[in-house]
């Protein structure tokens, strides 16, 4: 194997900035699925704890759609096909006027298949932890929607913390699909400075950290949330 | 919007089952040699000695936090150049999932042998048999019983993830599709199909992994 190395690449002003470019991107993107996923997850999940049958397997439908399809197959429905199937004057707005069209179909696409999978966590945190409280809730003269509301649900969306976190981990993951639309986030940059420069041992390297440290970040985060409020929280405090 | 035309994709379905069978045999290799691969981690991991344990988990947390597009990159970067020729995307791509794969079904493996009580092996390991007998005849038995439902789920994200070989251009099930859809002008038809096969094979594998997961004993 001869290979010449030259961590340099990774100092040149174009090339460091491309990389940090696609940091920012991979940062940006991941957290707005993540906002996406959370919204979408938590409706989802109440829907699918709701005592209304059809609301229960709506939900359901939606959580078996969005996780049987592959992530980036959804992608390329959002971006290919859905401009081509809806009314005219619509298609043509995200063709045409949509702003940042790769990058914004490419968190609509990843927070909904991700927002699938919290959904799938908020139903098993209020059924495993709210819903056993709705009873005592009820006892203390509460009405049924108030019970849910200020009782079974938050307990249940704290308990929860803790396996949101892989979740969150995924999401990250998955904003590396949107190269694929073209959007320039860590890993296409990475890819980008490999082609320019052949030094892929050091651009990977540079993604590979880059992927870590956010990895890392949202790990302490979570467990801080988990601490303060969540799960570890709950178990901690006084009977 | 133009009209539909649904007979592209049985003009094209030479051409999208050759994608299929490519998908399968990366579905198949990544599970095989994933298994074999994340059985051995899934060991070093819960070995006590720390020289084994650490490294491996280490290559677990670290595989775990990369996008597999990324690993996909890394390997088509490095596999030609260890070799010290060009080698195709398929072999570089096959590697990649073997390892990356691997670092998922170890903690499936793991959590099977974990959940096997320790008291049997120390009561196995009382009636006088070897530790490589303790896990043979003991542990493993009950543990690849419960890790049946896990393998079945695995498969489907493995399925699901071949998909992303799109990035370094073979042609699998959805690449295939997508050269067609760009060919003949024909995005709607050809992804909505490419999105109703994967949702019928992976939604079926899913729910005959919770029914057989129902059957288990608790």
């Amino acid at each position: 194997m001869n290979y010449r190395w030259d961590w340099s690449v990774l100092f040149k002003d174009t090339y460091m900035g491309w990389l940090w470019n696609g940091l920012l991107w991979t940062v940006i993107i991941s957290l707005a699925s993540w906002a996406v996923a959370l919204t979408v997850g938590v409706l989802i999940g109440i829907a699918r704890s709701a005592p209304s049958r059809s609301a229960r397997l709506l939900a359901g439908l939606y959580i078996d759609v969005f996780r049987n399809i592959p992530p980036l197959v959804q992608l390329f429905l959002w971006y290919f096909v859905l401009p081509e199937v809806v009314p005219d004057a619509f298609g043509l707005w995200l063709k045409r006027d949509l702003p940042y069209p790769e990058a914004v179909t490419a968190v609509v696409a990843i927070g909904l298949f991700a927002g699938a999978r919290v959904a799938e966590q908020v139903r098993a945190g209020i059924e495993a932890v709210g819903a056993p409280l709705m009873p005592a809730a009820l006892a203390t003269g509460l009405r049924p929607v108030q019970a849910f509301r200020l009782i079974a649900l938050p307990l249940g969306l704290r308990a929860i913390v803790g396996p949101l976190t892989s979740e969150f981990l995924i999401t990250v993951k998955l904003s590396s699909l949107s190269l694929t639309i073209g959007v320039l986030e860590l890993t296409a940059q990475s890819r980008h400075v490999e082609n320019y420069t052949f030094q892929g041992f050091e651009v990977f390297t540079f993604a590979t950290i880059g992927y870590l440290v956010i990895g890392l970040c949202v790990t302490g985060l979570m467990r801080f949330i988990d601490l303060k409020i969540g799960g570890a929280a709950l178990r901690k405090a006084p009977a | 919007m133009s009209d539909f035309d649904w007979g592209v994709i049985a003009r094209s379905s030479g051409f999208l089952a050759d994608g299929m069978a490519l998908s399968a045999l990366l579905v198949l290799v990544a599970t095989v040699g994933g298994l074999i691969l994340g059985f051995g981690l899934a060991l070093m991991r819960l070995s006590s000695h720390r020289l084994l344990s650490v490294p491996a988990s280490a290559y677990v947390t670290v595989m775990r936090t990369l996008p597999l597009v990324l690993v996909l990159f890394w390997f088509y970067f490095l596999v030609p150049l260890a070799i010290g020729r060009p080698v195709g995307s398929l072999a570089s791509a096959l590697l990649a999932f073997v390892l990356f794969e691997a670092a998922f079904y170890c903690e499936i493996v793991r959590a099977g042998i974990s959940n096997v009580r320790n008291g049997q092996s120390d009561a196995g390991l009382a009636t006088g048999l070897r530790r490589t007998q303790v896990l043979r005849l003991i542990i493993l038995p009950q543990a690849l019983r419960a890790m049946m439902p896990l393998v079945l789920n695995q498969i489907v994200i493995v399925f699901q993830d071949t998909s992303l070989v799109y990035v370094v251009s073979l042609h699998d099930f959805l690449t295939a599709a997508s050269v067609v859809a760009s060919r003949d002008g024909r995005a709607t038809e050809m992804y909505t199909l490419v999105a109703v096969v994967y949702l019928v094979i992976c939604l079926s594998t899913t729910k005959a992994a919770e029914f057989y997961r129902k059957g288990l004993p608790s």
